[in-house]
């Protein structure tokens, strides 16, 4: 599986009807069709009949153009914007469980200071600490820690807004070229 | 009459829901959780049919609307019947055929609780439906049914299901009345099908098609769909275009026109098969590059170029990457071209195909549909659908049943009208024929309906020869009876070394004749090629009741052309009274020099 932020990758904002079984569907279609999800996040918007999903796609298991295709054949899809790298901010949480023994420990605290990270919580022998940043980031920090031995690890997955200013193309119902 | 804002319950609303959307009949079994809805219907003018099994009333929908072109309606309970149905709705949705099915669910305190009969129906049907949707306010159901209707009949047609829970229709539930209204707006903010195509992809369209040299019009489903007929027919005798209509397209183009190649794919002629592999341009009209069409995807059409007119966006590059992609209905596209054509200096602006034409008719001699016709003490299923369209009137309706049979009558019926063919092409589901005959007698009563099924098909929904008979409709169907699931037995023929694994199904039992006359049915047998016209002259004349005719076919007669399962149509094998001709065709070269002159020059 591809981690989020990686090449061959893509985020895609979809703004959905808040109507019951909304999550199922696009899961579902996902799932029939072999499309492999990176990262998934749902959350209401402003608007409360209304749910955006950020979902990070692994563009290797099928051609985007074809993903974004068929999620727009889910009736209660109403707008997809594709979201590119230098159109977005992108941000992820993680948490992570960490050993930290006295040994280890000030090299542990160190390495979130420098990610601006927070500690959480802590215990004897481990830290739950936190980092928020963009998705290579994340990548890097998950990848220093477990050099100390991760016990949990939990990501949010990614979520993205357009940048302010910038175009994103975004494809809405009822027309097949996407709009700007 | 219920006028708007006076009180109604869920169930009468539901039913004058459906009135409302101008339904005139539906096929349905009533259960314990629709027994509401079923009270309004002896009040209703809408004609129920009692059928069988929720399977039948299914496909009794499709064929309904197939044959009318107005959506089929599905009422049935939940649990149990919800998944009968499941069958239809895969069908539906794999063919595009609208359809609306109404099922029954647990009262809403009992959902998610393991009540009786309770099954998640939305579900379990989420990927093979359109749309679907659970009522969870007897308010909600004139807009649930309204909505169902414009989801299943716009745009891609497909099949909708709306799952009502007993309690929302229970008069005896203060909860479920409402003041009745109908919508005159739906809240669909994410469906609004794009009906007509970019004026820039109609011109792009139209350049390809002008300078094509070898072009073909790759027919399917969707011009059906889009009632495209006509325009159809204009587009290709303007552009001296030659047609292939693919099993869902069937009488789409006349199959008399002398620009029909008739069918291609894996039980395609040959004529229409090469046609399209030797195109250097294929206008895919209303099709979507079945793999039962394509053979091995990456030897199809190697050297044509590809302009794809379908409704559905998704349709586009999916298989094929298209060169000109036209997004919209697929008539609106064709006026659309004629239009931009005429504009461009009409059919003097179009490049000559008489080169093109007159290869195509020396492959239609040289190879055309062809049995032994000379055998003796047979009666083989070709003859028979020859003689059964012969003899039968001209706008005679056949539905089919997968196997064999479904190939033959696609094969020897002369299609020269639309909506005359009715089968399951996407799903390819046995026991399809004879309650989809049903359907469609009942959307079209003036019609003769034949069904031409194989014995293994007829016994899986045979028993709605009952509903034929005690509801009135008069079909008829044609049995061609091999004693064998013909079709997996010829598989097992050609690519098991003939071991026979559990496809034969032996002459005695049922008795066809006496089963289908125990079910009100007259019934004939037909053993001699020389009792063929007389009995069905017979049944043809029969009009009041339903007819079953048994005709005991030759056991191992084979489907031909054949392209195997995931070859290249290139290597199609045709009838073995012409295999030999065309192996030495092939090793001289004598065809494809075309194609191969032309794959060169796309290389470059
Ligand atoms: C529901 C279902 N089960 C199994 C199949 C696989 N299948 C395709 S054709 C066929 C044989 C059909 O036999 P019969 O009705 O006798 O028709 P024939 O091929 O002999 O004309 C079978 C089993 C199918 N298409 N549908
Ligand atoms: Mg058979």
């Amino acid at each position: 599986m591809n981690r989020p932020g990686t090449m061959s990758s893509h985020t895609i904002a979809v703004l959905v009807e808040n109507k019951a079984g909304v999550l199922a569907r696009v899961a579902d279609l996902f799932a029939r069709r072999g499309y492999n999800i990176v990262s998934l996040n749902v959350a209401p918007t402003t608007d409360p009949t209304m749910s955006r999903f950020t979902i990070v796609v692994d563009a290797e298991s099928a051609p985007i153009e074809q993903i974004v295709k068929q999620l727009f054949k889910l009736i209660n899809v109403v707008e997809i914007a594709q979201l590119g790298p230098p159109d977005v901010v992108e941000r992820e949480l993680i948490l992570a469980t960490v050993e930290a023994p006295q040994e280890s420990r000030s090299q542990v605290l160190e390495l979130v200071d420098i990610f601006k990270g927070r500690i959480l919580a802590v215990s004897t022998g481990k830290l739950t600490v936190s980092m928020e940043g963009t998705p290579d980031k994340v990548n890097d920090f998950e990848a220093l820690l477990s050099d100390y031995g991760i016990v949990e690890v939990q990501r949010s997955g990614v979520m993205a807004l357009p940048k302010v200013g910038r175009p994103v193309p975004r494809l809405r119902a009822g027309s097949a070229e996407p709009t700007v | 009459m219920t006028t708007p804002g006076q009180r109604i319950d869920g169930a009468s609303a539901l039913i004058k829901s459906l009135e409302a959307a101008d339904v005139e009949v539906m096929f349905g079994y009533p259960g314990g959780a629709i027994l509401p809805a079923y009270d309004p219907i002896l009040d209703s003018g809408i004609r129920h049919v009692l059928v069988r099994h929720e399977q039948a009333a299914g496909h009794a929908a499709e064929g309904y609307a197939h044959a009318t072109g107005k959506p089929g309606v599905v009422v049935v309970t939940s649990g149990p019947a919800a998944t009968n149905v499941v069958t239809p709705l895969a069908d539906a949705m794999l063919d595009s055929v609208p359809m609306v099915c109404i099922t029954g669910q647990v009262a809403l305190p009992a959902i998610g609780t393991d009540a009786f009969q309770e099954c998640d129906t939305t579900g379990i049907t989420r990927s093979i439906t359109k749309h679907n949707t659970l009522v969870t306010r007897a308010e909600d159901i004139p807009m649930a049914i309204a909505e169902a209707f414009h989801i299943a009949t716009t745009g891609r047609p497909g099949p909708v299901l709306v799952d009502v829970p007993k309690d929302i229709v229970s008069p005896a539930n203060p909860d479920a009345w409402f003041d009745w209204y109908w919508p005159t707006e739906l809240n669909l903010p994410g469906y609004q099908p794009d009906m007509t195509p970019s004026a820039s992809s109609i011109a792009d369209a139209v350049e390809l098609i002008r300078s094509a040299e070898r072009p073909v019009l790759y027919v399917g489903g969707g011009v059906l769909k889009a009632r495209g007929a006509e325009a159809l027919l204009a587009l290709a005798e303007r552009t001296n275009t030659p047609v292939v209509t693919t099993l869902m397209a069937r009488g789409a183009f006349p199959d008399s026109h002398e620009l029909c190649l008739g069918m291609p794919g894996m039980h395609g002629n040959y004529t229409a098969i090469t046609a399209i592999q030797q195109a250097d341009l294929l206008i895919a009209m209303g099709s979507r590059f079945d793999d039962r069409v394509t053979g091995k995807v990456g030897a199809f059409a190697p050297g044509a170029k590809i302009v794809h007119v379908d409704i559905d966006p998704a349709e586009h590059g999916k298989v094929r990457r298209p060169d000109v992609s036209v997004v919209g209905d697929c008539r609106i596209a064709m006026e659309q071209m004629l239009t931009r054509l005429a504009e461009v200096g009409g059919a003097e602006a179009v490049a000559d195909h008489t080169a093109w034409r007159s290869t195509l008719s020396g492959w239609q001699e040289k190879y055309p549909l062809t049995y032994d016709r000379e055998a003796t003490g047979e009666l083989k299923p070709q003859y028979v659908l020859e003689r059964l369209a012969e003899l039968s009137p001209d706008d005679t309706i056949v539905t089919s049943g997968v196997g064999q049979h479904q190939m033959w009558a696609s094969q020897y019926w002369q299609f020269d009208h639309p909506y005359t063919w009715i089968n399951s092409g996407g799903l390819g589901t046995m026991g399809f024929s004879v309650p989809a005959a049903l359907g469609a007698k009942m959307g079209m009563p003036d019609r003769t309906v034949w069904a031409v099924d194989g014995d293994g098909n007829f016994q899986m929904t045979g028993q709605e020869m009952i509903t034929a008979t005690v509801e009135n409709i008069p079909i008829k169907v044609a049995l061609l009876n091999n004693s064998y699931l013909g079709m997996v037995r010829q598989w097992q023929e050609l690519f098991y070394d003939r071991r026979y694994s559990e496809v034969s199904f032996g002459r005695d039992f049922p008795d066809y004749v006496k089963w289908s006359e125990s079910m009100g049915a007259v019934a004939f047998r037909v053993e001699d090629p020389d009792e063929v016209d007389d009995v069905i002259a017979q049944a043809n004349e029969i009009n009041d009741r339903p007819v079953v005719v048994d005709f005991r076919i030759a056991e191992e007669e084979n489907v031909y052309p054949m392209v195997p399962a995931g070859g290249s149509n290139d290597d199609v094998i045709v009838d073995p009274s012409q295999q030999s001709m065309l192996d030495a065709d092939r090793a001289a070269g004598a065809l494809g020099a075309d194609r191969r002159a032309a794959s060169k020059e796309s290389q470059r």
